[in-house]
């Protein structure tokens, strides 16, 4: 492969470093210092890609971030694949392999492309909307049609085996964009000592100057863009950032920055370095100098291969050394477009003509295009370009000073490339991410950023200033107002240097957006707006006539700037050819919002670290090595690792609940409770608060006893419950629900400092503090009683709901006789880091009882023989405790009218028929029925049937051999002995009596021995 | 994400360690068994939803554990001003728009 449109000299690549990539299939030679995209031009390949909705062909466009076509598939192997990825951003390295994403059977010879050509007509806008809208059942086949066609890349279905990470910084200016602007804002802020960080989306810093011929102080630009950037290097309150995009501009001054380290070195990163970084940087003042991005003029065919931006143009040929074809017609409303062919001729190739719309342009450059005997065609415009897979001429035409018609003098000229200069758009997404609104100005046709919301300022072409001379000026001046209001230097304008450069003189500007063809615009050849999703001038004048007024309406309808390139070259001109097609100003019709991100961002750098084991923390009780040790299956609660159950060598889940359930019920074992959530509530209100948070009675709960408590919401709904245990008159210790800790601890402060901040007392979380062995079972006071001689565990000595501190196994502890199981129960709190030497302690002794180790499922299941609730599981946050059948918890005596109290009272809570907590019987013993399973009178009601309510609660009872259940039921309460039945989705029903939820001992006599 | 000053730690700190509680000065009625249902409904379920300044009740979860509340701008999100619990804002919605 030869290059054929490399020149010989020049540009910024490296001719030493030759390296080798891919694109679909075949091998191509380019340089470091390359873009895939430069790479791809110098190999003269023109077609990139096939459009989204009529496959046509399209070829590179722009040079930078605005590339709406040359959007490829990244990657050599699978793990590595990136889709969306502008071939104008991706610097090429030696190996790079990279595809088209559309396009089938290839790029080059396109299905769907015949598809679009005759059905072109019959794809308007709002196509997919009208015409897949019914029947909806078919939106799935649908679907996946459109997306095959649409051709948007794919993930990769492998690991990302690459590094991300995350960095946070405070910076006290931060400058978004390294051209001459940006870059004369950050020296001049650096210098007076403030932070700085300065970021630029491209390898190098400089943006135009690295292919302007411009000379700054008198010395080339891209000296004086070295020089500075060495100043600013060796500044140690500098920060350089480049490959650096700043993707978003959020509330108060925070932007998020996506560094690619290593996506220019390899398609891997190497060995120990981290792929991409996402800066969040909190600034205390930024400045904004994203610089403009050029307009393309919309004209008819103008998506041909070989129409492309006159400044990406320039920015091949100068840059890169790459012209990218032979024959180059210029269209233009400015002076600006008349470098592309200068820089063209200076390449030694042919420029058929430069096409003026203005009548009498003036300017310099005029002159300049004379003196070179460059034809300069005044007064035209190119209405439609010719080809196929590459421009093959031009069609030009006499256009009115108005821009509005053809006047005649229709004639054809031979080219491969038209280059279109039709203005420049300030960059003012990042200002828009604020919420700030930009605002039009006549007098540059451009929207640039409206009143700040935020502490920042603008500096170039993003305020429209477009002269590298205002560039400099504008720049030195914010950088040094920057750091002032950051509390650095002064605003005196005696101390600031601003760089020096010739003024140019330039001629006025003609406003045009949409080229005019001498057929109507719904007849003329397709004249392209937005690139990406495929909306013609055509398309939007048909949503206008059909009645979308506003441009987020229009949009919409249309689909304009919904590609991943938000519409970077087309938004402006499309809202332009809206606003006239309804006869307003642009600025009446206004623009759509720009959001984050300015370009598309990998998942790995927003997921940085957060990820596989470092997702999200893991809590471990002291005793988890034992569990783990033993073979248990964990569940997550909340961000806890719970033993689930305990399965010996070939038992099923089931069998191993069966035999942890039998061994409490007939002699002993133990759960590991250290995950409850525990509050240490101190002071001498204590007592007073909680009889204000819990919905019983606390007056009377005397040192040395425990109380169970549920904690309801102003609304009278239950959201959670626990023991909490008198230490001493002013001193108690709550426990919550695992997963309820923190929320319950926040509540209890809520109330505390914004309701009654004239009660005394203090609140504390010692969740893990203690580690908590419950040992349950009738063989538990045996047990425990070997392990302490200082705690009197007789019957009459330490009762139900009572707790003592003493020592268990040598170690201080504070035992708690309170039992979930039914069973008699002893819960034994050490301090944490003695946990696993009292555990295997217990064991120890255990042995000879049969002490067998059980898990969170095996306690669902004994709890739920009791009947007793679990909060978050059998209440959903409409459950009051009535509805749970636990009146007796509910004290309506109390004189301070506690949480919950009035909203029980609620019209809507004291009703009757509430759906009511029951218990539920199968008729079949051995069918369980599954939770959430909801609940009917008559199973042979036609659909919809009347829901009675739902499970909550369903296991299988080996202790009592048939299954149990609870849930709710409306009006259930009174109910009992009644069938009830669940539907199931296979067609079969199942049949419960419903009961009292209590199905073992219902006296309570085994735990109160 | 925002940047708060916690009243009680004199700090700018991050959002991530603050999360926000909703409108602020809501008074818990002092006689709730003499409310009717609508007065007790006002209070649980009723909320303001100011365009412009708006005062909110934050708590500086992972910090200080403490309560207080922000004046901000719903519509440019500035935060005008903290203050603790107890006290009253500087800043208050000039007559709606």
């Amino acid at each position: 492969m030869t290059q054929q449109n490399r020149l010989q000299t020049g540009g910024r690549i490296n001719r030493s470093r030759p390296v080798s990539f891919k694109y679909n299939g075949t091998s191509y030679p380019g340089f470091e210092g390359d873009t895939l995209a430069s790479a791809l031009l110098a190999n003269g390949v023109d077609v990139v890609g096939r459009s989204f909705k009529y496959s046509r062909p399209r070829g590179i466009i722009a040079a930078g971030a605005d590339e709406p076509n040359a959007v490829l598939q990244l990657g050599a192997t699978e793990a590595t694949q990136v889709p969306n990825v502008r071939a104008t951003q991706q610097e090429l390295f030696d190996g790079l392999v990279s595809t088209s994403t559309n396009g089938w059977p290839s790029t080059d010879n396109d299905m769907m492309s015949y598809i679009g050509k005759v059905g072109g007509r019959m794809m308007p806008p709002g196509f997919y909307y009208k015409t897949f809208m019914f029947p909806q059942s078919l939106w799935d086949t649908y679907e996946k049609f459109i997306r095959k066609a649409a051709g948007l890349g794919r993930s990769p279905v492998e690991n990302d085996p690459d590094m991300y990470d995350q960095m946070n910084h405070h910076a006290d200016v931060m400058v978004v964009g390294a051209g001459p602007a940006g870059l004369s804002a950050a020296l001049s802020a650096a210098r007076t000592g403030a932070r700085v960080i300065l970021a630029d989306e491209q390898a190098e810093f400089g943006g135009m100057l690295l292919h302007s011929d411009e000379k700054i102080n008198g010395k080339p630009a891209a000296e004086w863009v070295a020089s500075v950037t060495q100043e600013l290097r060796g500044m140690d309150n500098v920060m350089l950032l480049p490959r650096s995009t700043v993707n978003g501009y959020h509330d108060h001054n925070f932007l998020t920055i996506h560094e690619r380290r290593t996506d220019h070195l390899a398609d891997l990163a190497p060995m120990g370095q981290i792929r991409q970084r996402m800066h969040r940087v909190r600034a205390n003042w930024v400045v904004l100098a994203s610089g403009a991005i050029e307009r393309p003029l919309v004209y008819g065919n103008n998506d041909v291969p070989g129409c492309m931006l006159a400044s990406a143009v320039s920015t091949y040929i100068k840059r890169y050394a790459v012209v990218p074809g032979n024959d180059l017609v210029v269209m233009t409303t400015s002076d600006r477009g008349y470098k592309a062919a200068f820089d063209w001729q200076d390449a030694g190739r042919k420029v058929t003509a430069i096409v003026d719309t203005r009548a009498e342009p003036t300017g310099a450059c005029v002159v300049e295009a004379q003196k070179r005997s460059i034809k300069v065609i005044k007064g035209s415009a190119v209405i439609e370009v010719k080809g196929n897979k590459r421009v093959s001429g031009a069609v030009i035409a006499s256009i009115d000073a108005s821009g509005n018609k053809v006047t005649g003098n229709v004639r054809r000229l031979s080219c491969d490339t038209v280059a279109s200069a039709g203005g420049w758009s300030p960059a003012v997404h990042l200002s828009c991410h604020t919420g700030s609104r930009p605002e039009w100005r006549d007098d540059i046709q451009a929207f640039v950023p409206g009143k700040s919301v935020q502490k920042q300022l603008t500096a170039g072409a993003i305020n429209g200033s477009y002269s590298l001379a205002a560039c400099l000026d504008e720049g030195t001046r914010r950088g040094v107002i920057a750091a002032a209001n950051a509390g650095f230097g002064d605003q005196s304008d005696e101390l600031v240097e601003v760089a020096q450069t010739d003024k140019v003189n330039e001629g006025p500007t003609m406003t045009l957006f949409h080229v005019p063809h001498t057929k109507p615009t719904s007849r003329a050849p397709k004249q392209f707006v937005d690139y990406q999703t495929d909306v013609t001038a055509a398309g939007i004048e048909v949503a206008t006539r059909e009645g979308y007024e506003s441009i987020e309406h229009v949009k919409r309808y249309t689909a304009m700037g919904f590609g991943t390139d938000q519409g970077k070259l087309g938004n402006i001109n499309g809202m332009a050819i809206a606003a006239k097609s309804m006869n307003k100003t642009i600025p009446e019709t206004g623009t759509t919002i720009f959001r984050p991100n300015y370009t598309p961002i990998t998942f790995g750098a927003i997921a940085g670290r957060h990820c596989g084991e470092l997702f999200d923390p893991k809590r471990y009780s002291a005793m988890h090595r034992w569990h783990v040790e033993s073979g248990a299956k964990f569940e997550d609660v909340g961000q806890w690792k719970r033993p689930w159950y305990f399965p010996q060598s070939g038992e099923s889940m089931q069998e191993s609940l069966n035999r942890e359930c039998k061994a409490v019920r007939e002699s002993a074992g133990i759960l590991d409770a250290s995950t409850l959530g525990k509050i240490d509530i101190q002071g001498k209100d204590a007592r007073e608060f909680l009889g204000r948070v819990y919905s019983n009675a606390w007056a009377k709960l005397a040192v040395g006893k425990c109380r169970y408590g549920l904690m309801c919401g102003e609304d009278g709904m239950v959201f959670d419950d626990g023991v909490t245990a008198c230490l001493a008159e002013n001193h108690y210790v709550m426990t919550t629900t695992t997963g309820g800790a923190a929320r319950v601890l926040e509540w209890l402060e809520l109330y505390h400092q914004t309701e009654w901040p004239e009660l005394e007392i203090y609140f504390n979380t010692v969740t893990d503090h203690w580690s908590t062995l419950t040992i349950s079972g009738p063989n538990s006071r045996k047990l425990l009683a070997e392990l302490t001689d200082d705690i009197d565990l007789s019957k009459d000595n330490f009762k139900f709901m009572d707790w003592k501190a003493g020592t268990v196994a040598g170690v201080p502890a504070r035992v708690f006789r309170i039992s979930f199981t039914g069973e008699l129960s002893f819960e034994v709190n050490v301090q944490a880091n003695y946990g696993m030497y009292v555990w295997e302690k217990v064991f120890e002794v255990g042995a000879k009882y049969n002490l067998t180790p059980y898990g969170t499922e095996s306690m669902h299941v004994l709890r739920a023989e009791k009947g007793f609730i679990i909060a978050g599981q059998d209440t959903d946050g409409s459950v009051n405790p009535f509805d749970l059948g636990m009146s007796w918890c509910v004290a309506n005596k109390k004189p301070f009218s506690y949480i919950g109290k009035r909203g029980m009272a609620r019209e809507d809570c004291v009703k009757d028929n509430r759906k009511q907590l029951v218990g539920l019987k199968t008729k079949n013993p051995q069918v369980v029925i599954p939770e959430g399973a909801q609940a009917v009178g008559d199973p042979n009601q036609p659909i919809p049937m009347t829901m009675l309510g739902h499970v909550t609660s369903s296991y299988y009872s080996a202790c009592l051999n048939h299954s149990i259940a609870m849930g709710f039921i409306r009006g259930g309460l009174s109910r009992m002995g009644e069938t009830v039945y669940y539907p199931q989705p296979d067609g079969s029903v199942i049949e419960a009596e419903v009961c009292s939820p209590i199905f073992l001992d219902p006296k309570g006599e085994r735990q109160n021995v | 994400m925002f940047s708060i000053y916690c009243p009680y730690c004199e700090e700018h700190r991050e959002e991530e360690e603050f999360h926000a509680k909703g409108q602020a000065h809501l008074a818990r009625p002092l006689d709730p068994d003499n409310c009717s249902d609508k007065e007790w409904g006002e209070y649980l379920y009723f909320r303001d939803n100011p365009r412009g300044l708006h005062h909110e009740l934050w708590v500086h979860g992972t910090g200080c554990r403490k309560f207080f509340n922000i004046t901000r701008d719903t519509q440019t999100y500035e935060i005008k001003e903290t203050y603790k619990i107890g006290t009253q804002p500087r800043f208050t919605a000039t007559q709606s728009q």
